[in-house]
């Protein structure tokens, strides 16, 4: 039979063959190009318009950034440069180099820049121990300080200002503390009415005692000397962290049981998110004269703080309220079950869990707020964007347009991209479930 | 054991109960919080009226017939600068709506055509549209209406660029629209046989246009009943009639006809002096918003119509390719109508957003709400606090609108669960 067999085929492989590379066009960069750029009609069209709009904005920039110029103290002297060399104009970059600290800075006094540089840097360790985990928890304790301590480098002043309002939330704190064993609600009466009354009453006399005692303090600098990026850091900053509780509570007001509770949160997000952030800012500078007792008056930057605030707080307000909903209706059972009291039941179960799932929503908050520091124009502070339009009407670089442009907005991009990254990285972090 | 009804002693009432019983501590909450906002209503209230009287002002609106004696650019009623600061106002709300409506159509138009393309298998068009939404999204809006506004003046030709027998810029679109740096001039519709316009005391609504709305809105309904009659067909016997040559001749017949009638042409933009003439002028300060916001607001859009294409379950495609529908009908029938309950809502956020970013119109020169009432009128009446107040009202009139708009919409829309 095999005999047979062996005559009748006539031809047996008794090796494999070596394997063969695959066609040109199903590997490599071909099979690739015909899999992601071109497969279809429709796509080969998309792949071809958007080369074109590549192509445009590359033919377009990059030749104007070829002839960058960074050394110049004018635009004319930009302009002297480009015609020696037989150019035509490309991007005078001599205008950031020369105006760099004003875009920074504002009209800050150049010998105390260390200050805000100082804060800044200092920011690093106050906010490691909020942002990433493995920063030692300890550090809680500085970014608690963080604030006051920034407020001291960025205005200066007597140290006792500062001191005194935070020895406000001190006082708070050791009257929790202390009044503990009375009660609870007796000890989270006093921790509020305590550095109230401290605040209201004791604060002033004191700070001025103390000053007169030990005049410790650095050179003061007034508010409007503030200006460039300095300013939308110091509302941004200040506007976020402070938006996250206040958010947090007007949340948690607009969900509550208590009627009237309830309706003066409903109506105060409905009314902050029905206006138009630059009315409420025109509010701080030109009517708040109007609400508060004759003769009094305080610092726009710190009336710009507040309105910002309570924007964002809104907004915030809402996003966390859909974190809320989101919460199986089973989280909240389970807190009653427990036997834990509302705030605790807040505070352990539901807020860890409805934050969590608002992340990105608060983060886009936090961006869009970062963002809206820029309309801080319209009522006369001196944001990046104020001086890109003094820097515009002083002589030497009248007609500047673009460079300021890129500028702003690559800082701007840096900060908010960084945002938004985190807050990625923060849902990566905090992922539980299995997918 | 004997369990009888009345088993706990009545409780007497004891002062304490108000905060440690939880059935009075909301009630001695509330209390507490009443008295607090009605003593901080009363300060900033007395501390209001004790400042007007100090600065000799009264509290009132009659400034709106006052003669406002300033001039708006772009006026969509007529207006002259003997007319009054109500009339202004009216002026620059109209201003405010135009633009909100147009940089709502951009920013839709934008954000639905980036976001699909971003899910799209082609890598470098997913990729363009990627940069296009982060650069855009991370980049404040002022920045971006200052940047088109300088792309305008600084970077389009002069008119008399068009000058000339070989002229350095010319027209586009088939020579109807000319793009200069003193804004962008469009063809204007025109009828021949105008029917005039009704007068409604200062307004002066085009009985042309009301005309052609009308004639539209009835095609629309004629459509529906025919497409209703077809279900109907349907239903009774199974095959539908054909009704895209009805649906056509129905919506398009009586429009064509009405426009012929009234003598419909366009006048077309002509260089004539240092500038051009005839046609609509939209002005730089108008092109800039409409496209700062428009792209801006895109960025976000699309977003939002890419996280709710992503929300639907591939599931659902799968079970409906199971059924044998192809990718069309997959995408018109199962996907859309789930994914539009997704998009929707944060779309209609988006269009709040853009009324009220509309308010940057400062930045360029715009004058909508905020620049007549809120800037111009307040400057020159002193009256801060009468025209801030009614100037909010407005916005949040407009907000509220919008907003009651999305909740008929989300609750119409909702999932029916039993």
């Amino acid at each position: 039979m095999s005999d047979l067999h062996a005559h009748t085929v006539a031809y047996v492989r008794e090796s494999m063959i070596p394997e063969q590379v695959a066609p040109v066009t199903e590997r490599g960069a071909v099979k690739w190009m015909r899999e992601n750029l071109f497969n279809g009609w429709l796509s080969t069209i998309l792949t071809v318009l958007s080369l074109l709009v590549v192509f445009w904005i590359v033919a377009d920039l990059g030749p104007w950034l070829m002839r960058s110029v960074w050394d110049a103290g004018s635009l004319s002297e930009c302009r002297r440069i480009w015609a020696e060399a037989g150019q035509p104009a490309g991007a005078c970059w001599g205008v950031i180099n020369d105006r760099l600290h004003q875009l920074l800075f504002g009209f800050y006094p150049p010998h105390l820049y260390w200050r805000p540089v100082l804060a800044l840097v200092l920011m690093i360790p106050a906010l490691g121990p909020i942002l990433y985990p493995w920063v030692p928890r300890k550090l809680i304790w500085f970014s608690a300080v963080y604030p006051f301590l920034a407020y001291f480098l960025l205005w200066g002043g007597s140290i006792w200002l500062p001191v005194t309002a935070a020895m406000g939330f001190v006082a708070g704190g050791a009257a929790l503390v202390l009044l503990r064993p009375l009660g609870t609600l007796p000890a989270t009466i006093a921790a509020f009415v305590v550095p109230v009354i401290w605040w209201i009453v004791a604060a002033g006399p004191f700070a001025a005692v103390m000053t007169q005692i030990l005049p410790i303090g650095i050179e003061f600098v007034r508010s409007d000397r503030f200006g460039g990026f300095l300013i939308s850091l110091v509302i941004g900053v200040s506007g976020i962290s402070l938006s996250l509780p206040l958010g947090i509570l007007l949340a948690l007001g607009r969900q509550s049981d208590m009627v009237l509770i309830k309706s003066v949160c409903v109506i105060f997000i409905e009314f902050i998110r029905g206006v138009p952030l630059i009315t409420l800012l025109f509010t701080a500078s030109l009517l708040l004269n109007y609400f508060l007792p004759p003769g009094t008056s305080f610092d726009l930057i710190l009336r710009v703080i507040i309105m910002v605030t309570l924007f964002a707080a809104a907004y915030m307000a809402e996003v966390i309220r859909g974190g809320l909903a989101a919460l199986p209706r089973g989280q909240y059972e389970a807190a009653d079950a427990l036997g834990l009291d509302y705030w605790k039941a807040q505070r352990l179960i539901i807020m860890p869990q409805a934050l969590k799932i608002a992340i990105p929503g608060i983060v886009n908050t936090f961006i869009g707020l970062f963002k809206d520091t820029t309309l801080v124009v319209f009522i006369g502070l001196l944001d990046p964007i104020g001086l890109s339009n003094a820097i515009r009407a002083s002589s030497d670089w009248q007609g500047i347009y673009w460079e300021l442009f890129i500028f702003i907005g690559a800082v701007f991009f840096v900060f908010c991209f960084g945002m938004s990254r985190y807050s990625m990285y923060l849902e990566r972090r905090l992922r539980t479930d299995h997918r | 054991m004997a369990v009888t009804e009345s088993g706990a002693p009545p409780e007497s009432f004891r002062l304490s109960m108000l905060l440690y019983d939880t059935r009075y501590r909301s009630y001695t909450i509330q209390i507490f919080a009443l008295m607090m906002l009605m003593l901080g209503a009363a300060w900033l209230i007395d501390n209001t009226v004790r400042n007007l009287a100090a600065l000799g002002k009264d509290f009132s609106f009659a400034f709106l017939w006052n003669v406002a004696g300033y001039d708006i650019s772009q006026r969509p009623i007529e207006y002259d600068s003997t007319m009054t600061h109500g009339r202004a106002a009216v002026v620059g709300f109209l201003n405010t709506m135009i633009l909100a409506v147009m940089a709502c159509a951009l920013a839709t138009v934008v954000g639905v055509i980036a976001g699909v393309l971003r899910l799209s298998n082609n890598w470098m068009v997913a990729r363009l549209m990627t940069v296009y939404v982060e650069v855009f999204r991370n980049i404040p809006t002022l920045l971006w209406i200052l940047v088109f506004g300088a792309i305008m003046t600084e970077a389009m030709p002069a008119p008399n660029a068009f000058r000339g027998d070989d002229p350095a810029a010319s027209m586009v679109f088939f020579d109807s629209v000319a793009i200069t740096n003193r804004g962008v001039y469009v063809p204007l519709p025109e009828f021949t046989r105008s029917l005039g316009a009704l007068d409604l005391g200062g307004v002066r609504p085009s009985l042309d246009a009301i005309a052609f709305v009308i004639v539209v809105a009835l095609s629309i309904w004629a459509n529906k009943l025919v497409i209703a009659h077809a279900t109907r067909v349907q239903n009774a016997t199974g095959v539908r009639p054909k009704t895209w040559w009805k649906s056509l001749l129905i919506l398009l017949g009586p429009a064509i006809l009405l426009l012929w009638a009234l003598g419909f042409h366009l006048t077309y933009p002509e260089l004539r002096g240092f500038n051009f003439q005839g046609g609509i002028h939209m002005r730089n300060s108008l092109i800039a918003m409409w496209l700062g916001l428009g792209i801006y607001t895109g960025a976000f859009i699309a977003e939002n119509v890419r996280s709710g294409i992503l929300a639907i379950s591939r599931g659902q495609t799968e079970a409906a390719f199971a059924l044998g529908m192809q990718p069309g009908k997959t995408m018109r029938l199962v996907i859309l109508p789930q994914a539009m309950r997704v998009v929707i809502p944060p779309l209609i956020s988006q269009y709040l957003n853009i009324t009220k970013n509309t308010s940057l119109g400062l930045a360029v020169g715009y004058m909508d709400l905020r620049s007549t009432l809120g800037g111009i009128t307040i400057n020159q009446t002193g009256r801060e606090l009468e025209g801030m107040m009614l100037m909010m009202l407005i916005y949040l009139l407009i907000s509220l609108t919008i907003s009651g708009a999305m909740n008929v919409y989300n609750s119409r829309m909702k999932l029916k669960e039993r």
